[in-house]
């Protein structure tokens, strides 16, 4: 002991003072701070995805309308790879250096160390041809993914497609894709996204400072497996939609069937369509652009898009809506002189002078007459108002699902167009109009816009007398052929029961009797009832419509058939719907070969001579009239043609 | 005096048991760091941990030995021992291998051998029977010139290895010969001159001088009345100036590049978690991730796929951090302390001066390693690469740790006798 004995005490201090440091840092950094716990995880934890096959979509018949095929991308760590041939690898993946080049300065500028795709979707023979030569190229592997096929080629519009998810798609799903995910862009592809896309697994890898594998986190706890997509059995009838779109091809337009006693659409054809398989693959991009300059449209989904005054076509809702008011019955006449006469010099003509017509012969032989009187005591003397008896035709009309979307199972569906009062109120300056302001909506035309999927759930609506379920396109999903709800449920369209008589007979007569407007398209064997439409076209040549459904009792398949430029209904909508109800009734043509061809080989499509496309009619039976008919309205004289 | 008695009579067995415990916590945790999932066994001989366990046992021997032998064989030949290391810390520059940059081992056999941990102990106890020498007073300037030479000449052989991590160890003797009666100014001086260094490197010169300006002016106003206080300040003043352009300098222009990177990470002016920030971040990730309990034996993730460098040598405490979590770092850093003090108090009950003073070594060289190991760990001070005593994987260290140890343990189990 000396005098600097107390010094000790100095020097403990320092011990102890250092030792709380050392530990309040230690615990700062292990107890306080989450930062390093997330770091180490980091450090060691990687999620490798696994993707799930997407579902595969079938037809009503559970045949393949689109399946998975496994391609081969291409991926290069740019770090790893030495010096090689590179002639001949370009070659083998048949790209150019100057590709190469491009090519490998992404994916370096992208990560030297980490993968990043070096050419995509190699087919399985380039793969073949690749993979005996891979291991003399350090750095390049090849990676397995699945594309979409489609064997048959059909239905491109319907089915979709699907590519690379976008930055706001990205964002929008909070984070479920990633970079280089694929996702429905369209059809039922993007409709059903949610489900056909699966589960993706993951899987939590451990990694070492080197980033070599070391086994799974947790033994595998927190790993889940892909579980894939579900497999969707559409309404499509495989067959009947292979057959529309020959008989659509060269022309523009639209085909719709739907089974009235369920809502699902067994054919829905949009002309011109194209090759899905278009695509999938490495030339995706060119063709999409390609796709997309077309004049014609083949990206317009016409069954749902495209929007037509209906034509004649709407006087069977007319009927319908005017016999429930009680406003008319089966045994009501009017005079028809060739015309409706509405307000001084004002006349609507008709295509015949048909002198006195029933119900059933206004429909039979499409008189324009017979609904002008009928629409103005709609309008003029239902003991209200003009304004308000107006509202309460259109609640009526919009009953059977027009000026509405119809909330099929595809993205971008239009509304249509069934005017509200307002728009006259406001086009006359005054609610005191009446129905010789908008006479033209008695045949169809004028303000109204329906798409060919609306026209064809008009007609499942008359097959059923009365209601309609809501038309999709996909009827079952999944192994356990989950049906959805909202497609059980029957939407009545408010009319009674009785009053679908004479209209049906008056239809059926269309087709069946030698004098009604589609009696070319007459099925031998089977009574198709339907009602021949031609939409005026200001652009061009007016557009062809037939509605259909058949057999008359017990109806199996209801039909929309629209070509664009086509002139009259009966000419080629008609025969064309004949065949698809045929075919699907039947399953088998039983017209001859040479009224087949000519609905296959003719070219409607605009700037191709219209010569060619004129019928040949068998004699005896006698072309519609050609002459044009006139409306003319009051302050604004616009032609309609209705027929 | 106990002639008849067991040479283990009256040795300190607390300070044994501590030894063991540290031993034996450096074992299991080099087992984790190094873990080799082919040769799971911890008494796999063809391991670093099976190794380790060789190092231990030998350790004992040479402890039981030095119990064995007489206390006064250290007093007497302390010279010998240090010029015997003198000697190989000079022939390690000839025929030592270089093993990362540092020419720092004698290989014999299959096992090197680390001169400059010899050399501590050596050190230690040439210093002790210095200053223990009668009329040694180290107020003297010249018992200052003769303890520094002793100091100073190992430090010098070793920074030419170049191992500077081991040759600053010999400056935590500053503790001994405060102790002895150093004035407490050197003690100030130094921890002012700590700090001035880091402000410098931290913020601008000039920002420093003016601090320092404003602090001097200050002082001087307050006691212009003590003009021998005021010289005093105006003397610190000029002193700290030069220090600050001089320390600019040494930055520049002395320090090799890779310490002036790692104190460039410590202070934060340079980010690089990448280069020399690596080992840092990884290891404050392999702490931080242990949490309060730790993830458990052999279950460190960080520690077991080697993200951080050195684990089983200088960063053996990222493993004792990750696997024991707080816990066990308490529990580690308790007993270090423990031992220090334990230590302090055994140098303070001898009755000669050697002992104790060699005792004020022991714990100074210890305290030295488990501060600047641990704080390098957790980013406290810059990475010095010095091992962890006892724990870190190395047969040299762990002999010369206990040799250090052992021979304060014989010393002090003799208190009684006569030295």
């Amino acid at each position: 002991m000396n005098k600097f004995f107390a010094r000790r005490f100095v020097i403990q201090g320092i011990f102890i003072a250092t030792a709380i440091v050392l530990l309040t840092r230690i615990f700062y950094i292990q107890v306080v701070s989450d930062q390093y716990i997330l770091s180490a995880n980091n450090n060691v934890l990687r999620k490798i995805l696994i993707y799930p096959a997407r579902g595969i979509i079938l037809d009503r018949k559970e045949k393949i309308l689109v399946q998975n095929e496994p391609v081969y991308d291409l991926m290069v760590i740019p770090r790893e790879v030495k010096p090689f041939d590179t002639l001949l690898f370009c070659s083998l993946i048949g790209i150019d250096k100057a590709g190469f080049d491009k090519r490998f300065k992404k994916a370096n500028n992208y990560s030297p160390y980490k993968a990043s795709i070096f050419e995509k979707q190699l087919s399985a023979q380039t793969y073949a041809k690749f993979q005996e030569l891979l291991f003399e190229y350090p750095g390049f592997f090849v990676q397995n993914r699945t594309v979409r096929r489609y064997p048959d080629s059909t239905a491109a519009q319907f089915l979709g497609y699907i590519g690379e998810v976008s930055e706001k798609a990205i964002e929008k799903s909070e984070g479920f894709y990633r970079q280089g995910d694929y996702i429905g862009i369209s059809g039922v592809e993007k409709s059903y996204e949610d489900l056909l896309r699966g589960q993706r697994g993951v899987q939590n890898l451990m990694v070492d400072a080197l980033n070599r594998p070391k086994g799974h986190f947790a033994d595998g706890k927190y790993d889940t497996i892909a579980v894939s997509g579900e497999r969707l059995i559409s309404s499509l009838d495989k067959e009947l939609q292979k057959l529309g779109e020959r008989l659509m091809q060269n022309k523009i337009g639209s085909i719709v069937a739907i089974e009235p006693s369920t809502g699902e659409i067994l054919s829905f054809v949009s002309s011109p369509g194209y090759d899905p398989n278009m695509m999938v693959g490495r030339q995706r991009g060119n063709n999409y652009m390609k796709l997309l300059n077309e004049p014609s449209k083949p990206m317009f989904i016409r069954p749902i898009q495209a929007e037509y005054p209906p034509g004649s076509i709407f006087k069977v809702i007319n009927a319908l809506v005017a016999q429930q008011f009680g406003l008319i019955n089966e045994n009501t006449v009017f005079y028809c002189p060739g015309g409706y006469s509405y307000g001084r010099g004002a006349f609507m003509r008709c295509t015949h002078v048909h002198g006195s017509v029933d119900l059933e012969r206004s429909i039979q032989e499409s008189c324009n007459t017979f609904y002008g009187y009928t629409y103005n005591r709609m309008i003029d003397h239902a003991g209200m108002r003009p304004v308000n008896a107006y509202k309460k035709w259109r609640e009526a009309v919009a009953k059977f699902g027009i000026g509405d979307r119809l909330g099929i199972d595809l993205p971008n569906e239009r509304k249509g167009l069934l005017p509200t009062d307002e728009l006259y109120t406001k086009r006359w300056r005054s609610d005191k109009w009446g129905s010789s302001f908008n006479i033209s909506l008695s045949i169809g035309q004028g303000e109204l816009g329906i798409t060919p999927l609306q026209m064809a759930n008009v007609m499942a609506i008359v097959a059923n007398r009365g209601f309609y379920y809501k038309p999709h396109l996909v009827k079952a999903i999944g192994e356990k052929k989950v049906i959805k709800k909202e497609y059980t449920k029957r939407n009545s369209a408010g009319i009674t029961f009785l009053h679908f008589d004479p209209v049906i007979e008056g239809m059926s007569q269309v087709v069946n009797s030698p004098g009604g407007t589609a009696a070319y398209s007459l099925i031998p064997g089977i009574e198709m009832c339907g009602k021949t439409g031609t939409v005026q076209n200001p652009h061009g040549e007016d557009h062809s419509v037939f509605v259909a459904f058949a057999p008359r009792e017990n109806p199996k398949i209801a039909i929309a058939v629209v070509v664009e430029n086509a002139g009259f209904g009966s000419t080629w909508s008609a025969p064309i719907a004949s065949l698809m109800v045929e075919q699907y009734i039947k399953n088998s043509i039983s017209r001859p070969k040479i009224y087949v061809d000519r609905l296959l080989q003719a070219n409607l499509l605009p700037g191709y001579s219209s010569k060619a496309k004129k019928p040949k009619v068998p004699s005896g039976q006698k072309p519609d009239s050609s002459k044009k008919d006139t409306v003319r309205t009051k302050a604004a004289p616009k032609t309609s043609t209705g027929k | 005096m106990n002639n008849q008695r067991s040479p283990f009579f009256n040795v300190d067995w607390i300070v044994v048991l501590i030894f063991l415990a540290l031993c034996i916590i450096g074992w299991f945790n080099i087992h984790a760091a190094v873990y080799n999932p082919e040769k799971p066994s911890i008494f796999n001989l063809d391991t670093n941990y099976g190794k380790q366990l060789i190092f231990i046992l030998s350790a004992l021997v040479l402890g039981a030995v030095i119990l064995l032998m007489d206390s006064k064989f250290f007093n007497t030949f302390s010279p010998v021992f240090y010029g015997i290391t003198l000697l190989l810390l000079v022939l390690v520059l000839v025929i030592g291998r270089n093993v990362g940059g540092n020419q720092a081992w004698i290989p014999i056999g299959s096992f090197r051998l680390q001169p400059s941990e010899f050399a501590k102990f050596a050190t230690c106890l040439l210093l002790a029977r210095y200053l223990s020498t009668n009329n040694v007073r180290v107020d003297d300037l010249k018992t200052k010139s003769i303890s520094a030479a002793i100091l100073l000449l190992p430090m010098g052989l070793i920074m030419l290895q170049p191992d500077t991590g081991s040759a600053l160890t010999f400056f935590s003797l500053i503790f001994v010969l405060y102790r002895e009666g150093l004035s407490g100014y050197f003690l100030i001086i130094g921890a002012l001159f700590i700090v001035l260094f880091v402000l410098t490197l931290l913020f601008s010169k000039l920002f420093v001088i003016a601090g320092l300006v404003i602090v001097a002016a200050m002082l001087i106003y307050n006691y212009k009345r003590k003009r021998a206080f005021v010289t005093t300040v105006i003397y610190g003043f000029v002193i700290s100036v030069v220090f600050i352009f001089s320390v600019d300098f040494a930055y520049k222009n002395v320090l090799q590049t890779h310490q002036r990177n790692r104190i460039d990470v410590l202070l934060g002016t340079v980010q690089d978690l990448r280069g020399e920030g690596y080992n840092v971040n990884q290891s404050k990730i392999a702490i931080g991730s242990g949490g309060l309990w730790g993830r458990g034996y052999l279950q460190g993730t960080q520690t077991k796929y080697d993200f951080v460098p050195e684990q089983s040598t200088d960063f053996i405490f990222c493993t004792i951090g990750e696997e024991w979590g707080f816990v066990g770092s308490f529990v580690v850093i308790g007993l270090y302390l423990f031992l220090l003090l334990r230590i302090i108090n055994i140098a303070e009950r001898q009755r000669s001066p050697f002992s104790r003073i060699y005792g004020y070594g022991v714990a100074s060289i210890l305290f030295f390693h488990f501060f600047i190991n641990i704080g390098m760990t957790v980013g406290l001070v810059p990475v010095i690469g010095i091992p962890l005593p006892f724990i870190s994987y190395g047969g040299s260290s762990l002999w010369s740790f206990t040799i250090l140890l052992f021979i304060l343990l014989k010393l002090d189990s003799n208190r009684m006798g006569i030295i």
